[in-house]
């Protein structure tokens, strides 16, 4: 299958990366590409939204956020001066909390990981469901400028609220144990797998997401980024198919959130913030809108050159520049899928500059 | 019983009353045409009819059910199904993808299935494909499914938005003005892909502004004028009526 | 509450609505002529008021703040000269991105150029404690300044639209794009006009109430969502509108300080803005059928 071809081609590359890392001693590079890899799944989340569904979100930061604050805050938070309410009692008869040393050596009791996962996963779910139904009836400015607000109050709340650290964050978040053996946590010695944990999450989304923008409900949200009017006419259910993707889209950005702030031992308020949002926004844009592959190409390139420190204080203005520049002169990104042609059109006539 | 019947139809928008009291009904197995000159309201009762836009009052009856102010989708997967004015392909997909979601609504995988690829999604996407390349044959543009549709010539694009259309396997068709902006030989080649979608057992509600086109092919027609219904009758009736013959030629011709 | 106290939330409330309904006239002369959103709004107030207080190292106040209200204005022009003016038909989310992208550059050369610092003008009249004496509230003078600018700035605009040429051309380009070109109106500098024009009362507005609200690289962006929901509660377009839309916003935040922590202030008005956007997309005293007629 042709459609297997890219996957393939990005597992081999993970493998051959982290090869040459180990070769030439520069494992501490692995570090960037995992952390690179958990903001690739939101972008390849907000591609399907964006790309297919033709539907923007300034707000995708505030799915992150909640998956990452409330992940890190149930497994920090001491539910010790609680201990004797009855909720507490059956959620440890359930197995769902923990008990472990904090850094002074006093015994703290919380949720696992594992059910700290899920909650915050199925809480920014929920979340994206009830906001979901009313904002995606809305278009244009509206829709943009109501998400943008839903990501500033995620990023209120983050900052005001003792419960997340206010402007702090949450730091000293314990790993998060998938199997026996298998640890997502910053801890030096399982850099490599955390490396191929992170990277396995995006084979995986990637595999599901091109299965789905190749299947039914793919092809009809590509009839509502053609043509509302027209998909609705044929029987598509354009506020159905819509409110999925939305919720997807979020659900692969609260799953990163999770993921990173496991591994980076903790979250601040700078990963709820508009400029994150933004970022990824533009990351999607250059990568193409309708691209899955060219959005996580671009947001593996651009975020790893971020994560290094490349731009240095210019971090912000670069995305900026970028989006204004894609936007004026290659409003269909840089790798959509008719460069080639266009490229074709642009050596055969000298005189025909690029569209 | 009648397949569709719209009874005390009315469209307001601020001011204008765009319907004012339409009633009409269509039998299973007609080809029913509605007429009137440039802003009689004949694309607007369509909308209103396949749930585009809520109808100001009255009612609309499909197969013995009210439909009224559903959703289109909940109306097209009842079948009824629709081609627009100015032809509505979804650009970046091809002709062949085009007709594929005509069958959207005689298929079921959902996000899930999608995502999972289960065998089951595999065998219905095979049949989606196989179903929707016998429409563009029957539309005889079966060459073109691989271009993409917005690049197609304007009469290639009518067919496969026909074969769209088609491709739900409707019981009622809603044809928005299909001769608008073909030539004589393409309109004729309309009128007789109209008598052979009826011959399949489709009913047929159209909207046109070519006289000949109508009067050829359909059983009745309904006349709209300033929003409201003047006439009801056969082709030949039609064409004899003072009243219509006075819309359409202006007040002074009539008066002769 | 005492009645003092009453009086004091109140004229912060005023205070600040006036603000936000300059921001929101800025949003509503763009989007008539363009139909777009300029979401760089909030920049051009952050400008004003940081131009204003680096020239005021230079020179007198009303001088600096003229200048900086002048350059504002340039950089306005200049922003849609190099960046929308060429566009032909551009997609409505291309706008967006664009002038998101505007915002950010904007706000990054501020950071750059005055660094991370909170700054602020001097008070026009008096200091930080000279207060007067409003039915037995104590209020700065400044808040007179400011409410007095901002209203002097609404009465002017709408003496603009209605009695200027230009104002009147711009409002029948606003009308009818096509009807106003075949007049002899070239649409495109209406275009550059009208940001010209959004730049300069965002500026002034800026500079007024730099002594109040302080200025720092990052404002625009709160006085932006604040500026638009104002814009959609008055009715997107309506200028009139947005003076009671704004008045009221502010209002209700000065008095939630009372039963909300600060930090949920910029909360409300995001909720505001959402309930708006949901029940009432048209606005609180737009009507509906003209706001059905606009792309959504």
């Amino acid at each position: 299958m042709a459609r297997s071809l890219p996957l393939a081609l990005l597992a081999f590359l993970v493998i051959v990366v982290q090869q040459v890392t180990q070769w030439t001693e520069t494992t501490y590079y692995l570090t960037q590409l995992t952390m690179t890899a958990y903001y690739s799944l939101v972008i390849v989340g907000l591609c399907l939204l964006m790309g297919y569904a033709g539907q923007i979100s300034l707000g995708h930061a505030g799915f992150f956020a909640i998956g990452g604050y409330l992940s890190a805050m149930l497994t920090t938070h001491d539910l010790t001066p609680h201990q004797g309410l009855a909720t507490i009692k059956v959620l440890d008869a359930l197995g769902l909390l923990t008990t472990r040393q904090d850094i002074f050596g006093a015994a703290i009791l919380h949720f696992t990981p594992w059910a700290a996962c899920i909650t915050a996963v199925l809480t920014a779910a929920l979340i994206a469901f009830c906001l979901g139904i009313p904002v995606l009836k809305l278009k244009g400015h509206y829709l943009a400028m109501a998400t943008l607000g839903f990501g500033i109050i995620i990023y209120r709340v983050a900052l005001a609220s003792r419960l997340f650290g206010e402007a702090d964050g949450i730091s000293e978040v314990p790993g998060f144990t998938l199997l026996p053996g298998l640890t997502v946590s910053g801890d030096f010695a399982s850099r490599t797998s955390n490396y191929y944990i992170a990277w396995a999450i995006v084979l995986l989304a990637m595999l599901l997401l091109s299965n789905l923008i190749h299947s039914r409900i793919g092809r009809a949200l590509r009839a509502i980024h053609g043509s509302e009017e027209a998909a609705r006419a044929m029987g598509v259910d354009t506020a159905r198919c819509k409110l999925q993707t939305f919720v997807l889209s979020a659900v692969l950005a609260a799953v990163a959130g999770v993921f990173l702030t496991h591994f980076n031992g903790g979250i601040g308020p700078s990963e709820a913030g508009i400029m994150k949002s933004v970022r990824y926004v533009a990351i999607v844009a250059i990568g193409g809108m309708a691209n899955l592959w060219g959005a996580l190409t671009m947001g593996v390139v651009l975020n790893f050159l971020s994560l290094r420190g490349f731009f240095g204080t210019y971090d912000d203005a670069v995305f900026g520049i970028i989006l204004i520049a894609i936007m004026l002169f290659a409003p269909h990104g840089l790798l959509h899928r008719g460069i080639l042609r266009e490229l074709k059109t642009l050596f055969r006539k000298d005189d025909h500059g690029a569209a | 019983m009648a397949l569709l019947e719209v009874s005390h139809l009315h469209k307001r928008f601020g001011g204008l009353h765009a319907v004012n009291d339409v009633s009409f009904a269509v039998q299973p197995g007609q080809i029913k045409a509605v007429i009137g000159p440039n802003g009689a309201g004949k694309t607007t009762l369509f909308n209103c009819i396949a749930g585009t836009f809520p109808p100001s009052e009255g009612r609309v009856h499909f197969g013995g059910q009210s439909i009224e102010g559903l959703e289109p989708h909940r109306i097209a997967s009842r079948g009824m199904s629709r081609t627009f004015q100015n032809i509505k392909l979804y650009p970046g997909l091809t002709a062949l993808e085009n007709v594929m979601i005509g069958r959207h609504c005689r298929s079921r995988a959902g996000f899930w299935a999608g995502m999972l690829r289960l065998p089951s999604t595999f065998r219905e996407e095979r049949e989606i494909r196989e179903r929707s390349l016998e429409f563009l044959e029957l539309l005889g543009v079966a060459d073109l499914a691989g271009s993409e549709a917005t690049s197609l010539a304007f009469g290639q694009q009518r067919a496969v938005e026909f074969a769209r259309a088609l491709a739900a396997e409707p019981t009622l068709l809603l044809l928005d003005e299909p001769a608008a902006g073909l030539n004589i030989y393409e309109t004729a080649e309309v009128a007789r892909l109209i008598s052979t979608i009826r011959d399949r057992g489709i009913t047929v509600l159209l909207v046109e502004h070519d006289m000949s086109l109508v009067m050829d092919i359909s059983d009745e027609i309904v006349v709209l004028s300033f929003g409201q219904k003047i006439a009801e009758d056969t082709p030949h009736n039609i064409q004899q009526n003072r009243e219509v013959i006075r819309i359409y030629l202006g007040e002074d011709d009539a008066a002769d | 509450m005492t009645f003092e106290l009453f009086v004091q939330y109140l004229m912060a409330g005023v205070t600040y609505g006036f603000i936000y309904a300059i921001v929101a006239i800025g949003f509503n002369i763009i989007y008539n002529t363009t139909g777009i959103i300029n979401f760089a709004q909030g920049e051009f107030v952050m400008l004003g008021g940081m131009l204003a207080i680096s020239l005021h190292g230079l020179m007198p106040l009303p001088l600096a703040i003229a200048l900086a209200v002048a350059i504002t204005m340039l950089v306005g022009a200049l922003l849609e000269i190099t960046f929308i003016r060429w566009l032909d038909r551009p997609s409505v989310l291309r706008m967006i991105i664009i002038t998101i992208g505007l915002s950010i550059l904007i706000r990054e050369v501020a950071l750059h150029a005055w660094g991370e610092s909170v700054r602020a003008l001097p008070y026009f009249y008096g200091n930080e404690i000279t207060a007067i004496n409003i039915m037995g509230a104590r209020v700065s003078p400044q808040i007179l300044w400011v409410i007095g600018a901002c209203s002097l700035m609404v009465g002017a605009l709408s003496l603009f639209f209605r009695y200027t040429l230009l104002g009147q051309e711009m409002r029948a380009c606003a009308a009818n794009r096509m009807a106003a070109t075949l007049c002899g109106i070239n649409p495109r500098n209406m275009v550059t006009f009208s940001f010209m024009l959004s730049a300069g009362i965002g500026a002034l507005a800026g500079a007024v109430m730099s002594p109040i609200t302080y200025t720092e690289y990052s404002i625009g962006t709160g006085l932006a969502i604040k500026g638009f929901t104002v814009a959609i509660l008055g009715g997107l377009g309506s200028s009139m509108a947005a003076v009671a839309a704004g008045l009221l916003l502010g209002i209700i935040e000065a008095f939630s300080v009372s039963v909300l922590p600060l930090a949920f202030q910029d909360a409300i008005a995001i909720a505001i803005l959402l309930i708006i956007l949901f029940v009432r997309p048209h606005g609180l005293f737009g009507k509906k059928e003209a706001a059905g007629l606009k792309e959504f």
